[in-house]
């Protein structure tokens, strides 16, 4: 089945079996192997990836489903892998085989858009918003990405760092 | 995966056209590609519901209405649902993950099936997935079970969180026929119990759609979702409750309690809230409604702690509330 979307900014035509996930599409025919399979199951967020600046599991999504979708993932993220968040990844030690990294990279970013539009979390205080990135706040909106290494220290701490330069969030951050 | 034919209507009649055979509508996805690739389910063609137009959440006449592909990420952030259904957004958010919410549908939530290890082990004997096999979860390990509403046939939970916020709140699932025709079917008659037909889960009929969910204007007073899990986050319910409690001069004037993680469909019972109606909140009081709740529970070994779990957050949940 013919299908057509947008990947890191270049539009791609595929024609695929309805049965590839958009997490296959990426790695196995446009070689995009950044994104990760870690679980294939959407337990595990080693294959998150952006799709209209949304996070989602990209393996438990059909590639013909992203029609016309634009989808971000880790190599798109920055031209050189130095983004400002991926530079802090790197200072703070936010990986150690680096597996679950790409999606960890994904999801971050979209927490922090998440953050700034206003969207409440389960361990937010009130519903009314606004919110900040506090370390609380950051592990239940990243609790979708296990890292096997249990580099959480490293990982919270290279967003939050990014989260108050982007923001201001200083205090709220603790 | 088995293979499957796609298909992606633009317009609702078109949807009815393209499952006229008999066909699986997909929405996020997030349960049935995940139930697809271990072929618990392998439809042959599948409708892809995702552009229909079923995305809008707009005002209506009883409260607010809900289209059915307006993922849990949008439910939950909207402003109306927040300031006048927090127990939903409550319940949303204590769902899944951040990039499952971004997908799963209001619809797909309400159909998701149960994650009773068994049924997703196509090894093992399972009534739900394949009628009159047998159920390998009587006799075999269980946690996340059901104890309220079992049948010698089955004993799985219905996993979904949002569901038992809906339920509390009195919605309705509104639906279309495969001839057009739509109808409202109450949360309370919407699932079934399952009987000797637990992979009969709800009372839809073949070729329905569901278009969306009607959220009636709430009694006022104070909601809460609670959920107990085995980790912080990122984890089913093992308990559950969704609460509205309204008081009045020291006394209880209306409640709604709804739970999850006990039974085979999101669980109410009419007895526990008239008994609180009308009374000044005690312990006393609570652990009698406790009594009424789990007063037919079936509890099979393994399942004992959930009599004590939902005891405990029952009294904590209506200690917060009319305080
Ligand atoms: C790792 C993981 C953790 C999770 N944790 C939780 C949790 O803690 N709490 C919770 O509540 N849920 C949880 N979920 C489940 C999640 O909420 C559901 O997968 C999601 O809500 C399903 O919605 P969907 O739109 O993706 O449904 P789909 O997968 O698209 O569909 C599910 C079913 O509904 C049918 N369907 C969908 N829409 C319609 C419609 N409009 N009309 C008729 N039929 C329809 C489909 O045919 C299918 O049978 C979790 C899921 C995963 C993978
Ligand atoms: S409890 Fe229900 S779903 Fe689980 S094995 Fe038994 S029949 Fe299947
Ligand atoms: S590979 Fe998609 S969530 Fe694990
Ligand atoms: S760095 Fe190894 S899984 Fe996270």
């Amino acid at each position: 089945m013919k299908t057509s979307f947008t990947v890191n900014g270049t539009p791609c035509s595929l024609d695929l079996d309805p049965r590839v996930t958009l997490l296959d599409a990426l790695r196995d025919h446009l070689d995009l192997t950044g994104s990760k399979k870690g679980c294939d199951h959407g337990q595990c967020g080693a294959c998150t990836v952006l799709v209209d600046g949304r996070r989602i599991n990209a393996c438990l999504s059909l590639a013909v489903m992203h029609d016309g979708d634009q989808i971000t993932t880790v190599e798109g993220l920055s031209e050189n892998g130095r983004s400002p968040l991926q530079s802090a990844f790197v200072r703070h030690d936010g990986m150690q085989c680096g597996y679950c990294t790409p999606g960890q990279l994904c999801s971050a970013t979209a927490v922090m858009s998440e953050i700034a539009d206003g969207w409440p979390s389960h361990v937010s205080d009130t519903l009314a918003g606004p919110y900040a990135m506090t370390r609380e706040e950051l592990a239940e909106r990243m609790s979708g990405n296990i890292c096997r290494c249990s580099c959480y220290p490293g990982i919270n701490a290279a967003i939050l760092e990014i989260a108050e330069e982007d923001v201001g969030y200083a205090e709220a951050a603790e | 995966m088995r293979p499957f034919d796609y298909q992606r209507p633009e317009t609702l009649s078109g949807a009815h056209v393209a499952a006229r055979d008999g066909a699986t509508f997909i929405a996020g996805g997030t349960n049935l590609i995940d139930l697809m690739k271990l072929e618990v389910m392998a439809p042959d063609t599948l409708v892809d519901i995702s552009r229909l137009g079923l995305d809008q959440i707009n005002t209506h006449e009883e409260g607010l209405h809900v289209g059915a592909t307006v993922t849990n990420s949008d439910l939950a952030a909207d402003m109306r649902v927040r300031q006048a259904y927090p127990v939903l957004a409550r319940a949303l958010l204590a769902g899944a993950s951040g990039q499952l919410r971004n997908k799963a549908t209001t619809g797909g939530n309400l159909l998701q099936r149960t994650r009773c290890p068994y049924f997703y082990d196509t090894d093992t004997p399972c009534n739900k997935r394949s009628p009159g096999s047998g159920c390998a979860a009587l006799g075999g390990e269980m946690r996340n079970h059901a104890v309220l509403g079992t049948s010698d046939h089955c004993v799985a939970l219905h996993p979904s969180d949002m569901a038992v916020a809906l339920r509390a709140l009195d919605a309705k699932v509104e639906v279309e026929d495969s001839d057009g025709t739509r109808r409202a079917i109450a949360l309370d008659e919407f699932y079934r119990l399952p009987g000797d037909r637990p992979d009969q889960e709800t009372t839809l009929n073949a070729g329905d759609l569901i278009t969306g969910a009607i959220l009636p204007a709430p009694f006022g007073g104070r909601q809460t979702y609670r959920k107990v899990r085995d980790r912080a986050s990122y984890a089913f319910a093992l308990v559950s409750v969704a609460a509205m409690v309204r008081m009045d001069n020291g006394r209880i004037s209306n409640v709604a309690l709804a739970f999850g993680g006990v039974g085979t469909r999101p669980w109410r019972d009419r007895d526990v809230e008239n008994l609180l109606i009308g009374e000044a909140p005690s312990q006393k009081l609570f652990d009698t409604a406790g009594d009424i709740l789990m007063k037919d529970a079936v509890l099979y070994d393994g399942l004992e702690f959930k009599d004590t779990l939902v005891r405990r957050l029952l009294t904590a949940t209506l200690t917060e509330l009319t305080q």
